[in-house]
């Protein structure tokens, strides 16, 4: 099965710190594909499920973060990532 | 003859921190790693790592559930995503296949992840290093069998040590608190004299155990475990005194006199808003320092301009016109900032702290002044900088909090520029304090004491030498002397102020203005109404 890949310009005010890590990964998690993160079109790549991996990115803001998802909800996975960082991180229901 | 038994009563001696009596059971709280135990299976090992992740998890659950701010809530949700993380617990758990101790295991696998934290450049991602050392001493408890370390209300609590926030957190009613470690002038103790909560430290407390009867005497600096009835009615008698005498005490009003008639004023030290609901504006002279180190402490992001401002208004509100002297933030030293201090100061109490911390971090230092020249426009409001060591560096405020008051009307804001003093407590400000324009004095005797006399106040073994000497009164007569002759006020915020038996020693050097805690109020002046001139 191929990788799809996706991108986003993060906004967030502060960066990906522990606030929107924790919403970044918790989304990952609800979907069964593997699902990267890098903070560079050509990796390092990183479990994006992982708090602890993503905090480690240290991302600030205005980085571009890439995504890249193997699986059957590849597709849906990388859409609802997208949306999340495109729209700033908000709140959940 | 009869040889009816008696269970002696077993007095442990420690260091008085905060005076008072509690007559309560004892409940002892385990130091995470104390009871940590290596006797277990590997499997046994995994098993019990498990199910202390597992109970960790669950506890901060149910207290994202209780609390109520943000911030808060945002900590314990990265705390729990940590735990689901298999990237932090998959090394623990090959460490206990290959051998290793479950509780060894857990701090090998966390500490690494602590350490790159707290060596980031980013001071928030610095910060978050508090929340994962919390989260590994939660789960470090739960695997030695202890629960979570709340507090019961109405105990006297033993403990190694206590953070700030785990006593502010507790129901301190008829309780008090017994620990090996931290000093008389420690933050806990501080909260504990100004909540009137009885305190010791310096005590063996391996052989305590939870669930006896003890007394806690915070004057004499003693717990004694199991007391007799005799010894039980006793202290009763003395709470029932103490009672009786707080009741006094509240009922003084008027102005502070000595024996002789003169006035002397008896200000308050404080460190929040909380602490002045139980006193009344009008038998106090005033706030003689806001210590505003516990806005900034246990919290994600360092506290905004309108939640300090709205602090120090009320502060100002509250005097109703007297005055309300703020201290600007004195970080470091023995009050760690996260994501502001630098940890791992080599010297703290020689380092980076006070006013040195604020020139250095501008962006933090502003946001304080701002709140503050908004505040003043409310009431009598003055500022005061901490650890000022040369004239350059209070010139250096004032330079910039006369900038912030222009900016702050430039944008439409209210704002006033309060009277900017210092605190004295550095010996080369005490003896060239003719060298420094400040507004007011302040002399703090806690770090001048230390400084004199070159002897850390955390340091039981020095406790003798860490006291006024000749040599620290000759000081602080040296700086009244120079307030007096240049008509400004000088005033002494320290412990020492709040001792009774040094108040006949500081009114010989010619102070007339004291701050002290609450609690302290009624002996204070009680000590001043009997001075009758230098003896």
């Amino acid at each position: 099965m191929n990788k799809i890949r996706a991108s986003v310009l993060m906004r967030h005010e502060v960066g990906l710190h522990a606030r929107p890590s924790v919403k970044l990964t918790k989304l990952a998690k609800a979907f069964e594909s593997k699902i990267d993160l890098g903070l560079s079109p050509d990796g390092p790549w990183i479990d994006a499920k992982s708090i602890v991996k993503v905090m480690a990115t240290k991302a600030p803001k205005d980085s571009t973060i890439y995504f890249r998802a193997e699986g059957k909800d590849a597709k849906a996975a990388l859409d609802a990532l997208v949306t999340l960082v495109n729209e700033d991180f908000p709140d959940g229901p | 003859m009869d040889h009816k038994t008696h269970r002696l009563a077993h007095r442990i001696e420690g260091r008085p921190a905060a005076p008072g009596i509690a007559c309560a059971q004892l409940v002892r709280l385990l130091a995470a790693k104390s009871e940590a135990r290596e006797s277990r299976s590997k499997a046994g090992e995994q098993q019990a790592l498990a199910d202390a992740i597992e109970a960790s998890r669950r506890d901060l659950a149910e207290l994202a559930d209780k609390v109520a701010d943000d911030d808060a809530e945002a900590i314990l949700a990265f705390q729990i995503a940590l735990l689901e993380d298999e990237n932090l617990v998959a090394p623990a758990v090959a460490m206990i296949a290959d051998g290793e101790a479950a509780y060894l295991a857990w701090c090998a696998a966390i500490d690494p992840e602590i350490a790159t934290y707290e060596q980031a450049d980013d001071p928030y991602f610095r910060a978050r290093a508090t929340d994962l050392r919390d989260l590994r001493d939660r789960v470090l408890r739960r695997l030695s069998g202890e629960a979570d370390q709340v507090v019961p209300g109405g105990v006297i609590v033993a403990a190694e040590d206590m953070p700030p926030s785990a006593f502010l957190a507790t129901d301190w009613r008829d309780g008090g608190l017994v620990l090996r470690r931290g000093s008389p002038s420690s933050h806990v103790a501080i909260l504990a004299r100004s909540r009137g909560v009885p305190m010791i430290v310096g005590v063996d407390i391996d052989r305590l155990e939870s669930g006896v009867d003890a007394v806690l005497d915070g004057d004499a600096g003693a717990l004694i475990v199991d007391p007799d009835p005799v010894l039980r009615a006793e202290y009763d008698r003395r709470i029932a005194e103490l009672a009786e005498a707080r009741q006094a005490a509240s009922s003084f009003s008027g102005p502070a006199l000595t024996a002789s008639g003169e006035r002397v004023k008896v200000m308050i030290n404080v460190t929040g808003l909380a602490e002045l609901r139980d006193v009344d504006p009008s038998k106090v002279d005033g706030i003689g320092l806001m210590r505003t180190e516990f806005l900034f402490q246990a919290r994600e992001k360092l506290p905004s301009e309108n939640e300090q401002h709205q602090i120090y208004r009320r502060m100002a509100e509250w005097a109703a016109g007297k005055p309300v002297t703020i201290r600007t933030l004195d970080a470091g030293g023995d009050k760690p900032i996260a994501g502001l201090t630098q940890p791992g100061d080599l010297n703290p109490f020689l380092g980076v702290r006070g006013v040195r911390l604020s020139l250095k971090r501008p962006d933090v230092f502003r946001v304080q002044l701002r709140a503050l020249a908004r505040a003043a426009v409310v009431g009598n409001l003055k500022v005061m900088i901490p650890m000022v060591t040369v004239p350059e560096e209070l010139e250096r405020c004032r330079a910039l909090f006369r900038d912030i008051v222009d900016e702050l009307r430039g944008e439409g804001w209210e704002a006033a520029m309060p009277p900017l003093g210092m605190m004295v407590e550095v010996p080369a400000a005490a003896i060239a304090v003719e060298d420094f324009n400040a507004d007011f004095y302040s002399i703090g005797s806690n770090d001048l004491i230390q400084y004199v006399m070159a002897a850390s106040r955390d340091e039981p073994e020095l406790a003798d030498l860490a006291r006024p000497s000749r040599a620290v009164f000759h000081l602080i007569a040296h700086v009244v002397e120079h307030a007096n002759s240049c008509n400004r006020e000088a005033s002494l915020c320290g412990d020492l102020a709040g001792e009774p038996a040094q108040v006949a020693a500081l009114l010989d050097q010619g102070l007339r203005v004291f701050s002290v805690a609450p609690g302290a109020l009624a002996p204070v002046r009680a000590a001043i109404a009997r001075y009758s001139g230098k003896a």
